[in-house]
């Protein structure tokens, strides 16, 4: 039974928090085949990072511009370990790294590549993953093969159990492969924000009676680390440019978190915003056919929840 | 510079995605295709490329039954030529045998700059662009935007998620997903990309695969779905609390 | 360039006194050899453009424009700025035409941009520079069907909340009197679903032997030709005229003023002809037939949707129906008939809401909305599929709400004769 194989991601020198869910996953497929748990880093931090971390063995890989990510020589190298140790499961984050790795490892090593995966466990002779299809709609369910397979997982799937273990670590020293370098890093762009690339939506609709409530719709926006958008009454009335604006009119959206707060749920507006992950509405009236589209509903004053929200979240 | 954009269709979202609920299997025949959108995404970048160098781009489909018009309407944007893969390929082919088939094809024809989406609401088996440059022992990236070119190499920004990006440059071949154009996807009137029916051919080529590593995917199923709002009651402070363990669970709290 | 056609008369007799045409100077088209005409040039040598050429500058279309009472508009102000070199092409003056033939209507030299616009905005489309909003459209249209983006095989939806039969001509394996062609808004939007619920019922009520082509049926197309995507008009037609072709009816009867204009003037020249009617039409010859015994008091104004009355000439079969509910006070608005204001969804103005926002006071549906307000209506009666969605939003917007209803003629037939 070959190992498991978790490559770590790592920040501010720390495991990711996703990091930790693998490898709190991976500790427990290992104990059920009886197999161990290798974490996998990069990048002169590894070794300190992984020294705690809950796996049997850790290779730390260093060398010079390592620090930074770099797609061509990390998965080279990625590819190598794992023609070295013969995983069974290769386990990496579906961040971009991971989505960089996945593939093009599983693809070189003649493996099979399971992605978007969001449950693990074993049943009788199989480990069979779950995974998320076609946008979420509907969810598929994978037998890994015996020959094993690169897994990729959707951060937040599993929740980690904060137990640390102390791995022999191993340093392997590599040169950055030439033909593709990092020129820069970029500074995140100002200027009006583009609510279509935000993950959290903090959208108020006429509901929001005056433009000097907006401000604990900012509030709140800032403490979920969200973006503020708006139904077209919000618009006309000027308060919020246009580029706020979610609909048919406006923009389309499909953000992780959309919190309808004082919108109706005219087709106009949804068109722009169905297909939102999670949909959140508050509204007064529970027959408004925002209702329909939302997962979750309230008919609180969000004048009240506004605030109330905002403090929750940022006494987290 | 020859480009290379690798496009393919998916099941349109706005449509049921036809399921047989005993088998768990997907009626491919009964459902309605549509090009993906990160390929649309693809497919501008390499116009917009073509657009301050002159570079000659192609458009690439495996010929899953239903390519034609998607392929058409990349030409009536802009697209110099396009190809349709051909050989044992249906709507279920899985994307492995699509990279492995692209790849067959890339070996032969090389090209310098290969872009397609990143990623495709139907790819549980991988992402084809990684596949095609892991087959081909390409350097390649993912989550790209902005692409242009600088002498014989290629400058683009890969995201990381919170805002986070860097400028990466590469050496040609490579590959590149790309996560959005610069620019909206443009649009082609409908007269143009019938007059292109009629004035342009698809190029065919022939390509065998042979036996690839496939998923085992034992069932599709529909997470349980909610027709209407499951309503949270009480007073602001009470749905605020649930609002919170809601947001923990989905990983959508900050910390 | 082809010559302006004189309309005035050369010799005209008024009272009794011989007024020769030779003093008139408008009657020939003056020679304007002071500008550099390059630019008017190139639009008017547009196929369908060239009577922009035309225009001799009497101002009376801005008078009647709609868009002029909102804005800076009118077919003199687009010759003159064009004439001056700023290109209809590049302007957003392109896209503020609702095409509701209000100019046609009085312009003495026939300077019709109900063809200008079409053939610009083709050429515009062409070009890439076309709204984005629009585009979304046009692309949900060839994709879907509709412009709704919403999905082809849930146009049949709306007929389980009718809870009478309502057939559809696949299923349907005789031939009907009537094909009702539904079109997109009354499939999809709530709101038109209302009013296709209520024609069902009176269609049954009366016994009418119709059918529907359901999810066989795709979106007339018109007012994406008038907003310039011509090779997606063609194809729905073609699309449309295939399907109506396999089966057997007398008549089709429409919802929707803009299906009404297609298949009028278009759709023949594509070899669809068929006797068409608007169900207003239909339906007004058979009102003593309908039961109308629930009274309605109120007063009711009606809005005359551009493609009924100014495009294709009618302007009573409403009337007569409103006419025709016990209890109902009919009310005519200052603008009416002929000189009815547009509601600003047609030509393309429905998808391009937030565009015309920019370049206008307020929107035009605002406007008629506050007419009807004016003029001391409790509902706004509508006959076109646009115009529900546009006016009840407007009301919200304008602060009537609760003070105006916006009801489909349909709507308020089927409540005088109980079927709501
Ligand atoms: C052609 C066209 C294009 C359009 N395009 C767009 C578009 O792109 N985007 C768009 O949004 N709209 C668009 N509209 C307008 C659309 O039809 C609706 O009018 C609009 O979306 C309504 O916005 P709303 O929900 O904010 O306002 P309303 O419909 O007025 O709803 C306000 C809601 O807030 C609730 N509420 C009030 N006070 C409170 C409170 N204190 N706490 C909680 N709830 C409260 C009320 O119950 C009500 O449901 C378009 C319309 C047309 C005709
Ligand atoms: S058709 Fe109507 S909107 Fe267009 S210019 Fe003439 S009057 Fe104005
Ligand atoms: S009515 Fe006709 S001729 Fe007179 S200004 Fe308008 S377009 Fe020109």
């Amino acid at each position: 039974m070959g190992p498991i194989l978790v490559v770590a991601e790592f920040t501010e020198g720390e495991l990711s928090d996703t990091s930790r869910e693998l490898l709190t996953k991976a500790r427990e497929l290992a104990q059920s085949l009886g197999s161990e748990v290798i974490a996998v880093g990069f990048g002169s931090h590894a070794e300190h990072a992984m020294a705690n971390a809950d796996a049997d063995r850790a290779v730390a890989i260093t060398g010079l511009g390592l620090d930074q990510y770099l797609p061509l020589t990390y998965e080279r190298t990625l590819s190598q370990i794992v023609s070295e140790y013969h995983p069974l499961l290769t386990m990496v984050a579906n961040s971009t790294m991971g989505l960089d790795l996945g593939a093009g490892v599983a693809a070189a090593q003649h493996m099979p590549v399971i992605a978007y995966c969001n449950g693990l466990h074993t049943d009788a002779e199989d480990i069979v993953a779950q995974c998320q299809a076609f946008a979420g709609k509907l969810l598929a369910e994978v037998a890994v093969p015996a020959g094993g397979a690169v897994i990729t997982v959707l951060p937040g799937s599993f929740g980690s159990s904060g137990t640390s273990g102390h791995p022999e670590v191993t340093v392997m020293a590599v040169d950055s492969v030439p033909g593709m370098d990092v020129v820069k890093i970029l500074e995140p762009e100002k200027g009006d924000v583009d609510i279509t690339r935000a993950d959290i939506l903090v959208s108020v609709g006429r509901g929001i009676g005056d433009p000097e409530n907006l401000g604990l719709a900012q509030e709140l926006a800032e403490a979920i680390g969200g973006v503020v958008s708006c139904s077209r009454p919000v618009v006309d009335a000027g308060w919020l440019p246009k580029a706020r604006q979610v609909g048919k009119s406006g923009q389309t959206v499909k953000p992780k978190l959309y919190l309808a707060l004082g919108i109706s749920g005219a087709p106009e507006h949804l068109q722009g915003m169905k297909d939102a992950d999670l949909i959140i509405a508050a509204n007064t009236d529970e027959s408004s056919s925002i209702m329909e589209v939302a997962h979750y509903g309230t008919t609180v004053d969000i004048l009240d929840l506004m605030p109330a929200l905002a403090e929750r979240l940022r006494g987290e | 510079m020859r480009i290379l954009v690798l496009t393919k269709s998916v099941p349109d979202l706005v449509e049921e995605l036809v399921l047989d609920e005993d088998s768990g299997e997907l009626l491919h025949d009964e459902m309605t295709y549509v090009p993906s959108e990160w390929d649309d995404h693809a497919v501008e970048e390499a116009l917009l490329i073509k657009e301050d160098s002159n570079a000659d781009v192609t458009v690439l489909a495996v010929d899953t039954g239903d390519v034609d018009n998607m392929l058409f309407t990349a030409l009536a944007k802009g697209a110099d030529r396009a190809i349709k893969l051909q050989g044992d390929f249906d709507l279920s082919t899985s994307n492995r045998k699509r990279a492995q088939a692209i790849a067959h094809y890339v070996k032969e024809n090389p090209y310098d700059l290969i872009l397609s989406g990143v990623q495709a609401i139907d790819d549980i088996d991988g992402q084809i662009p990684a596949m095609v440059a892991g087959l081909l022992g390409m350097p390649h990236a993912s989550v790209v935007t902005d692409v242009r070119l600088d002498g014989d190499r290629v400058h683009f920004h890969q995201e990381y998620g919170g805002g986070l990006q860097a400028e990466l440059a590469s050496q040609t071949p490579v590959v590149l997903g790309i996560q959005a154009a610069r620019k909206p996807p443009r649009y082609a009137s409908i007269a143009k990309v019938r007059q292109m029916m009629k004035s342009s051919v698809l190029e065919e080529v022939e390509v065998a695969v042979e036996e690839v590593p496939e998923l085992e995917i034992r069932r599709f199923f529909k997470p349980v779905a909610a027709g209407h709002a499951e309503m949270i009651d009480g007073d602001a402070e009470e749905v605020a609390e649930r609002i919170v363990s809601i947001l923990k669970e989905r990983n959508l709290v900050r910390g | 360039m082809q010559k302006a056609k004189s309309i005035e008369l050369e010799v005209a007799v008024v009272n009794g006194i011989e007024l020769p045409g030779h003093w008139n100077r408008m009657f020939e088209p003056r020679v304007i050899s002071e500008y550099d005409l390059s630019v008017l040039d190139q639009v008017t040598s547009i196929p369908g453009a060239e009577s922009l050429g035309y225009c001799y500058q009497c101002g009376k279309c801005t008078a009647v424009c709609p868009v002029e009472t909102v804005g800076d508009y009118s077919p003199r102000k687009i010759f003159r700025k064009t004439q001056l070199g700023v290109s209809l092409m590049d302007s957003p003056d392109l896209w503020l035409c609702t095409t509701c033939r209000n100019c046609l209507r009085v312009c003495p030299k026939e300077v019709n941009m109900i063809d200008i616009m079409p053939a610009v905005r083709e050429q515009a489309v062409l070009e890439g520079k076309a709204p984005a909003e629009l585009l979304t459209a046009f692309e949900n249209t060839a994709r879907y069907g509709n412009p709704l983006g919403e999905p082809p095989r849930k146009r049949t939806e709306w007929v389980k909340s009718a809870e009478v039969p309502v057939p559809v001509m696949s299923q349907v394996k005789a031939p009907v009197d009537v094909l009702w062609f539904v079109e997109c808004y009354p499939s999809y939007h709530p709101r038109g679903k209302d009013a296709s619920v209520a024609l069902a019922r009176l269609f049954n009520a009366l016994g009418v032997e119709f059918g529907i082509l359901g999810t066989e049926e795709k979106c007339s197309g018109d007012s994406q030709r008038m907003a310039g995507e011509k090779g997606l008009f063609e194809m729905l037609a073609e699309h449309n005229i295939k399907m109506l072709s396999k089966y057997q009816f007398n008549q089709i009867v429409v919802t929707d003023p803009h299906a009404f204009n297609a298949f009028l003037h278009e759709y023949p020249k594509y070899g669809g002809q068929w006797p068409v009617q608007h169900y207003t039409q239909f339906l007004a010859p058979l009102i003593d037939q309908m039961h109308l015994t629930r009274p309605l008091n109120k007063k009711v104004t009606f809005h005359d949707p551009c493609y009924l009355g100014r495009h294709n000439g009618e302007y009573e079969a409403p009337r007569d129906l409103l006419k025709a509910i016990p209890g109902l006070d009919l009310v005519e608005m200052g603008h009416c008939r002929e000189t009815a204001y547009c509601c600003g969804g047609g030509g393309g103005g429905m998808w391009l809401d937030s565009f015309t926002r920019d370049y206008t006071s307020q929107r035009l549906s605002e406007k008629r909305v506050l007419e009807a307000v004016e003029y001391g209506a409790d509902i706004l009666a509508v006959t076109c599929p646009y115009e529900v969605s546009r006016f009840e939003d407007a009301v919200k917007s304008t602060g009537n709400g609760g003070r105006l209803e916006v009801k489909d003629i349909a709507e308020l037939l089927a409540y005088s004769a109980e079927l709501i």
